[in-house]
């Protein structure tokens, strides 16, 4: 059979790619588009390494089909640095010394900033909640909520 | 993830048709979190797929309509996500968001929907118990017409449901919640999130008009069981009774012989019983208290 041409719009891109129907979004979007920052921890929805936004929501990209993101908008960690400045929640990363290896990280940043614009002004639980499908191997979690403190703080701008 | 096809119908009846047209081997794929990571693991719990056919197009199964004397239609392609934000489901069915707020991480809600939990069977499914409590029927549609049945009958074992090759789950059907009633549900986890119920316990209860006596107790029990099911003797024991420490204690141990639990990396069967007890209890005073407020 031949391969199915979905269409996707990746970090406001439009893009026609041909898949197969047992191809993840992850593995289309890192070996077919070249999108190599979101990562690949467990492949079965546990880890939130390949954490991406379809339409607006947050998934594991790894265990959702490329064909069922057909006409989608997605955004990957590629997608938050506007004219080459970090996103505030990767600055704050950075800044905090949020990250050990960094395999979990694009991951736990894309969670991160899709909890903050539901909620700019959480609680250590929120934070601790919003990340809670995302899990860091090197165990560096108190960090990581530091960064993800400060980040809301500096985007609230207080 | 071994090959097959896969098919996008935009309408519930062009999904009939596909699985009628394409004929044996195919399988319907909501949100996939139960799917993919089962075909990834080599479908060891079915035969692998021929084809697949994606639910996520058809406007039928997103349906969420409120309908005064009838009640909630809440479509099975409702993801947890847009379950738990819906404003009419968390004010008439809070229950129901206790389930469907825990399944997984927020990007698993994202995905699941509430019909593929029913659908894939685990005894310990988190939205199974609020929906038996709170008497849901399931609308069925598939080859042969269309059929309602209570959502107690929708189960027949692990992985095992009533639908029959072709066959689709469409919608609940949720009678409206009586004056003096309230329903919660409760799971036992270590983990707050991203855990599955080492047990899970539902409880629905109307008070009749002076508060004095429970007109109506459903409890319905997750992971201790083959199916979801739901603890009749402990019921028919609080009915028509005054809501009482006692009874309710005494419908809490009823519930507990009801469980017929495994034991397994969770928790050992014993382990099981006495949280059904300890569970039940505490939700049968916290939804008789709500109930009570009104
Ligand atoms: C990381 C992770 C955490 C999880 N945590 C939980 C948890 O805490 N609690 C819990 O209960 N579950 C949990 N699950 C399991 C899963 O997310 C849920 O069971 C989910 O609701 C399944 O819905 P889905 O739309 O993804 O179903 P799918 O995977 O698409 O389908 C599941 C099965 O149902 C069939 N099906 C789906 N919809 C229909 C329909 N409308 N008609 C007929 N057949 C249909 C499919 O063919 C398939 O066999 C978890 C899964 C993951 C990956
Ligand atoms: S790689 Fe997708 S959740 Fe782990
Ligand atoms: S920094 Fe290593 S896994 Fe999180």
């Amino acid at each position: 059979m031949p391969k199915r041409l979905i269409n996707l719009t990746v970090n406001g891109e439009a893009y026609e790619v041909a898949v197969e129907p047992w191809w993840s979004l992850l593995y289309t979007v890192r070996e077919e588009l070249g999108l190599t920052g979101s990562k690949e921890g467990c492949g079965t929805g546990d880890c939130g390494a390949c954490s991406m936004l379809v339409d607006g929501r947050l998934v594991t990209s790894c265990i959702m089909l490329a064909v069922e993101a057909d006409g989608c908008q997605v955004t990957t960690i590629e997608g938050l640095a506007t004219d080459g400045n970090l996103h505030p929640v990767q600055q704050a990363f950075v800044e905090k010394g949020a990250v050990q290896c960094g395999y979990c990280i694009p991951g736990m940043v894309m969670a991160a900033y899709d909890l903050l614009r539901r909620n700019p002004n959480p609680t250590l639980e929120e934070v601790r909640l919003g990340l809670a499908g995302n899990l860091c191997r090197c165990t560096g979690y108190a960090k990581i909520y530091e960064a993800v403190l400060a980040a809301a703080e500096r985007m609230r701008g207080d | 993830m071994r090959p097959f096809a896969h098919f996008s119908p935009k309408s519930l009846d062009e999904a009939l048709d596909t699985f009628r047209r394409e004929g044996e081997g195919g399988r319907p794929i909501a949100g996939g979190t139960d799917l993919v990571v089962q075909l990834k693991e080599g479908g060891h719990k079915f035969p692998y797929p021929r084809y697949l056919v994606s639910l996520r197009r058809l406007p039928e199964l997103k349906v969420l309509e409120w309908r005064e004397g009838e009640g909630l239609r809440l479509g099975a392609g409702l993801t947890m996500s847009e379950v738990v934000e819906s404003a009419l489901v968390r004010e008439r069915y809070p229950a129901l968001v206790d389930g469907a707020g825990i399944v997984g991480s927020l990007q698993t809600m994202n995905m699941a929907t509430i019909g593929g939990n029913a659908c894939n069977a685990a005894p310990s499914a988190d939205t199974a118990p609020p929906l038996l409590a709170l008497e849901a029927r399931a609308r069925v549609v598939g080859p042969e017409g269309e059929r309602v049945l209570p959502v107690e009958q929708f189960w027949l074992g692990p992985g095992r449901t009533v639908l029959r090759p072709g066959e689709l789950l469409v919608e609940f059907l949720l009678p409206p919640p009586a004056p003096r009633s309230a329903a919660v549900y409760r799971r036992h986890t270590p983990r707050k999130q991203m855990d599955i119920a080492v047990v899970g316990v539902a409880v629905a209860v109307e008070l009749d008009g002076d508060g004095r006596t429970l007109k109506r107790a459903r409890i319905a029990l997750g992971a201790v069981a083959p199916t979801p099911i739901r603890a009749r003797r402990a019921e028919a024991a609080l009915e028509g009774q005054a809501p009482t420490p006692e009874a309710i204690a005494r419908a809490a141990a009823l519930a507990r012989e009801e469980a017929t639990p495994i034991s397994d990396v969770r928790g050992s069967a014993a382990f099981r019983r006495h949280l059904v007890e300890v569970v039940t209890e505490r939700l049968l005073h916290e939804a008789i208290e709500r109930a009570r407020r009104g």
